[in-house]
């Protein structure tokens, strides 16, 4: 009698993980939001108790201190303010001389700032939450970087949430091009679980001369990320399949494994 | 009690899974992180009912699944694999010993990201795996080993803390007294 009634809710249990698992994409990834919300007010207490010892530190901060940090900015800002002159000027140089060439406009990258909430807990992904949602203008496939270089894109978008598919991860490919004289575009796909800094660049040519310390920016094919964001540096490289291809490790730019404050580069 | 209990054990899962998504330190030191969950299920096979075991391999399985890239529902099965073995046999465990929740504990860390896997693999996705993937299965392992007691002694002191003790009867019964010395008349 009570074994019937186990094997009754090993049968439930079954039946329940394969409706979850047959649900389609779309209403799968909208479910996932859902219970990802229950989480929320967790959120803001992880937030606050992040605040609290910067709150903290500030408030117990000597005067001379926050003087001396704002006489620091303002210098900072100023030098800014002339270079933001500088940058404007090269600006316009460059519109007149692709008007004279006849080339297209070149559209200026928007970011939006934002802050990665969670990171995957499975050890098998690599993926983030960031705090922006289909509220804030987030779509799918939305590059995201940081100062140093390109983090991901932008898989899946709930209404105050995103999740980001990180460079390294088997879902995230990326068209790459090294800095050298020839130009080769390669395929910046993962690497190994345990070390987020690296990243393997595959389907280079057999012909190519890659070099440690070489640059790797994204190449801009395949119309998901703009060309020229930085990614990393060649580490290594050799031959694969009889010299028919190269392969090269690529330290990446930005660190992964420590992600805080990423942009969304938006259109 | 009985229910009290449940809710603290889905209410440890609820944490727990924010808790692997939030806290990047284990990772950031030994380049993996540690999954609580199954050393949750080897407690709740051996302390509760067959209904909370489902519960929580169903509830800890989505919400480990929405913070994650994994498909939604798919640890709801390993975790639910652990437990329900564990459980047909709890009555043969010595389930006070340390030693044997550390075992079930390390045992359940293991199979679970296993079968995780395999399940992962066998509906077409490509996870992350490679070499490093071994010393982060040891990491996990080795994690739920150490965490499963801990959980056995943190609801333990939550059910001493929360619930009502029955009363112990005393032995004491003053009809039966035996007064020494001489009874006076």
């Amino acid at each position: 009698m009570f074994k019937q009634k186990y094997y009754i809710a090993f049968g439930i249990v079954a039946l329940a993980a394969a409706l979850f698992l047959s649900l389609p994409t779309s209403a799968s990834s909208r479910l996932k939001l859902a219970l990802g919300s229950l989480f929320l007010p967790l959120f803001g207490l992880a937030g606050a108790t992040h605040q609290l010892p910067s709150d903290l530190v500030n408030s117990v901060l000597p005067r001379s201190e926050l003087l001396r940090e704002i006489d620091r900015l303002q210098r900072e800002n100023q030098q800014l303010q002339a270079e933001k002159v500088q940058v404007n000027a090269i600006i316009m140089e460059n519109d007149r001389l692709r008007a004279l060439v006849g080339w297209e406009k070149q559209q200026p990258w928007k970011f939006r700032l934002a802050q990665v909430v969670t990171r995957d807990p499975a050890n098998w992904w690599r993926t983030v939450e960031i705090d922006l949602g289909s509220r804030d203008g987030m779509t799918t496939n939305m590059a995201v970087l940081t100062m140093d270089g390109l983090v991901g894109r932008i898989s899946s978008v709930g209404y105050t949430r995103s999740q980001v598919i990180l460079v390294g991860d088997p879902k995230c490919r990326v068209s790459a091009l090294v800095k050298d004289p020839a130009q080769d575009t390669g395929i910046l796909s993962a690497s190994g679980p345990l070390d987020s800094s690296l990243a393997d660049l595959t389907y280079l040519p057999g012909t190519a001369d890659l070099k440690p310390g070489q640059q790797v920016v994204t190449s801009g094919i395949g119309g998901v990320f703009p060309k020229g964001i930085p990614l990393g540096q060649v580490v290594d490289a050799r031959q694969v399949d009889f010299g028919l291809y190269s392969e090269a490790r690529v330290k990446l730019n930005a660190n992964l494994g420590s992600l805080e404050e990423v942009f969304v580069l938006t259109p | 009690m009985k229910a009290l209990n449940s809710i603290l054990v889905l209410a440890a899962a609820f944490i727990v899974v924010f808790a692997e998504a939030v806290i990047a330190v284990p990772r950031h030191l030994l380049g993996a992180q540690i999954d609580l969950l199954p050393a949750l299920v080897v407690y709740a096979a051996l302390n509760t009912d067959i209904v909370v075991l489902s519960l929580l391999a169903v509830l800890g399985g989505l919400w480990f699944d929405s913070l994650s890239a994994n498909p939604l529902g798919l640890t709801i099965l390993p975790l639910f694999a652990v437990g329900f073995p564990i459980f047909l046999q709890r009555d043969l465990i010595l389930r006070e010993l340390p030693f044997a929740q550390v075992v079930l504990g390390g045992v359940a860390s293991a199979v679970v990201p296993l079968l995780a896997v395999l399940l992962l693999l066998s509906s077409g996705q490509k996870p992350l795996l490679g070499w490093g993937s071994l010393w982060q299965w040891i990491v996990m392992t080795s994690g739920g080993a150490v965490a499963t007691p801990i959980f056995f002694t943190l609801f333990e002191w939550c059910d001493d803390a929360l619930g009502y003790k029955p009363r112990t009867e005393t032995s004491f019964r003053p009809d039966r007294e035996i007064l020494r010395g001489r009874r006076k008349m």
